[in-house]
């Protein structure tokens, strides 16, 4: 477990009070919860891209959309379908579409990537939207949820608030381990090279094209299996999971929670779930609560303005004085910047704490 | 002497009407470093980034240990074991210098998709990136950003990079660029150390440093080859002397 840092740390803390909650908490806070956890598992697998990667996504509702669509298109119209068959074949399907569009996308950069992200994911939105593959704009309902077995048993009953919300949390630990696992392997090393100085990275012998590709693909299963939770906790799939506002949604959460951080993604996504219930809620805005983005916006613009590492940035500078994180920042004047603010994130310091152990 | 690891025969490149290498041939030797000085514009870097791959020519062939190159990425060619430094600093500011080094030496690493493995636990790689420090003498800045560096130990920290990939050829684009007295006479040092057992095309603009390290020189001149032979053909040259020695400091 060397590799957990503190704010890591804290997030288990914070995952075993939330395996608490089932015990007392109402329906409404279990999906609430739950539904904080799969957008969080959303946020995360962006991040992968935007804060480790440099690749700014703006089209990830994409695959978890086609995640989505693959649960509702394969479940039969009465009948529980097998979580264990339907789950790894939604996540293939967002996988593949990642693949696919990936092969595509990574070789443009910059703003042209962005474009490109949005326009492959518009072509999806459009592909459910107007043909009668997804059932159209009215989208498609999943009467009955996928049913958890193992050997015939029933492991975990979908339909329960409180059992979904294990099933979500697990997902959520188990993304949140592999991704900490990948970022601190040589893979994830060469993703933050990327990000900083492709061109050198080229020439030291990576093909960063594969890196790129492996990581957008590996990034669109992960919001597979995010898409697939949600379509089974809503029961319900129509083109806007994978519009563009969706797309925008989770590049919110990732900026709002601080980008290359995963507990930042985690932060972001719960931050923004819960202020979007904190407006919209009208026994305290009253009539006002119909304009909900207008006072989210105007929020995240102000702490996007005030704190540019994110509430995640902010809660590392709470929470350690120490180190610096290497592959944050591209240039020398802003890494000397955040080196003043230091709100890096943890993977690295501890690659520098284990530097100065080692013996040459 | 050693067969060459590197021929490039008949190499240009063209960037529209401009012909910035036109129809450039030469060898490198393991062991015999090969400079290559011309006046600004002369296409230098424009040859390295052919012989690396960053650009692809427009017309030549470029020959390492036998088999054509001339078609594969920048890290193919890093890969069999080609390593370049470039001439404005190119190295990663926010990591580490060991974090650099690294970075390096992973490329080498057999299966990186290897991902329940923490990086730090590969000792080849930090063992070599170690090394690559010492042999530039970054030892003790090993844990500092490279952006803390000096100008000077930044040019090191990249001649450490190269080295921890373990290349057989070193292509470095003025290595002595924006360095002070003492730095230059360190680095020469160590470049004179590496071609020992490394073939080396060096690029530069210091002919003290040129004229001490190479044992064969081309001039380049308007993307051409102007004269290409040992130290003291091309001093002896007149057209050498006119197009640009005379202009330039004299050799000692
Ligand atoms: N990418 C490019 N596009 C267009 N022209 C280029 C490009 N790169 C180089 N050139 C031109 O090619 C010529 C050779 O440039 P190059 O950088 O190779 O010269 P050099 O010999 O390295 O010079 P210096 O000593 O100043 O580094 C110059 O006229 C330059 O303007
Ligand atoms: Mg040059």
């Amino acid at each position: 477990m060397t590799h957990l840092s503190l704010p890591t740390w804290l997030l288990l803390g914070v995952a075993l009070l939330l395996a608490l909650l089932p015990l007392g908490a109402t329906t409404f806070y279990l999906q609430l919860g739950a539904k904080i956890m799969i957008m969080a598992i959303f946020a995360l697998s962006l991040d992968l891209l935007i804060g480790h990667s440099g690749l700014v996504s703006f089209g990830h509702a994409a695959y978890f959309g086609v995640a989505a669509y693959a649960l509702a298109l394969i479940t039969p119209k009465y009948e529980a379908a097998n979580f264990w068959l339907t789950l790894p074949a939604a996540v293939a399907a967002a996988a593949l579409a990642a693949l696919v569009i990936g092969f595509l996308v990574v070789r443009t950069a910059g703003i042209y990537f962005i474009m490109v992200t949005l326009a492959f994911a518009q072509m999806l939105y459009a592909i459910f939207h107007d043909t009668k593959l997804g059932g159209g704009s009215d989208g498609i309902y999943i009467n009955v949820r996928p049913e958890l077995t193992v050997a015939g048993f029933k492991v975990l009953n979908l339909e329960s608030p409180a059992q979904f919300f294990y099933l979500a949390l697990i997902a959520l630990i188990t993304v949140y381990w592999i991704l900490n696992r990948l970022l601190h392997a040589p893979f994830g090393r060469a993703l933050a090279g990327i990000r900083v100085n492709e061109q050198r990275m080229r020439s030291m012998g990576f093909p960063v094209f594969s890196y790129k590709l492996g990581a957008f693909t590996l990034a669109g299963g992960l919001a597979g299996l995010a898409g697939y939770l949600a379509a089974c906790q809503f029961g319900f799939v129509n083109p806007e999971i994978l519009a563009w506002h969706q797309s925008g949604t989770v590049l919110m959460m990732v900026i709002l929670g601080g980008m290359g951080r995963l507990h930042g993604a985690v932060i972001g996504a719960a931050a923004y779930v819960l202020l979007q219930e904190l407006f919209s809620s009208s026994a305290l805005f009253g009539g006002y609560s119909k304009h909900w983005q207008l006072s989210m916006g105007t929020l995240i613009v102000i702490i996007v303005l005030a704190f540019p590492h994110g509430i995640g940035g902010l809660i590392d500078v709470a929470w350690r004085r120490r180190g610096y994180h290497g592959g944050e920042e591209d240039s020398p004047q802003s890494a000397q910047r955040s080196q003043r603010s230091d709100a890096e994130d943890s993977e690295s310091d501890d690659l520098t704490a284990k530097d100065a152990k080692n013996p040459k | 002497m050693t067969d060459p690891i590197l021929q490039v025969s008949e190499l240009s490149k063209h960037f529209g009407g401009l012909a910035a290498v036109d129809r450039v041939s030469l060898e490198v030797r393991t062991g015999a470093l090969h400079a290559v000085i011309g006046p600004n514009g002369a296409g230098k870097s424009t040859l390295i980034n052919l012989l690396s791959g960053e650009l692809s020519a427009s017309a030549g062939h470029i020959i390492f240990h036998g088999r054509d190159i001339g078609a594969l990425a920048p890290e193919r060619r890093s890969l069999l074991g080609i390593s370049r430094s470039f001439q404005k600093t190119n190295i990663f500011p926010s990591f580490t210098a060991l974090e650099n080094c690294r970075l390096a030496a992973q490329s080498r690493e057999p299966r990186p998709w290897h991902w329940l493995r923490g990086a730090l636990s590969y000792q080849s790689i930090t063992s070599k990136a170690h090394q690559a420090l010492e042999a530039v003498d970054l030892s003790d800045r090993a844990n500092d950003l490279a952006l803390t560096l000096s100008h000077g130990e930044q040019r090191q920290l990249e001649i450490a990079m190269c080295l921890a990939t373990e290349p057989q050829l070193l292509l470095l684009d003025e290595p002595l660029a924006g360095m002070g007295t003492e730095e230059s006479q360190r680095m020469i040092q160590l470049i004179a150390k590496l071609s020992d057992n490394h073939a080396i095309l060096l690029v530069e603009h210091d002919m003290d440093a040129v004229f001490q390290l190479a044992q064969t020189l081309t001039v380049m001149v308007d993307g051409r080859l102007l004269a290409s032979g040992t130290p003291e053909q091309i001093r002896a040259n007149r057209q050498v002397q006119v197009a640009y020695l005379g202009e330039a400091e004299q050799p000692t």
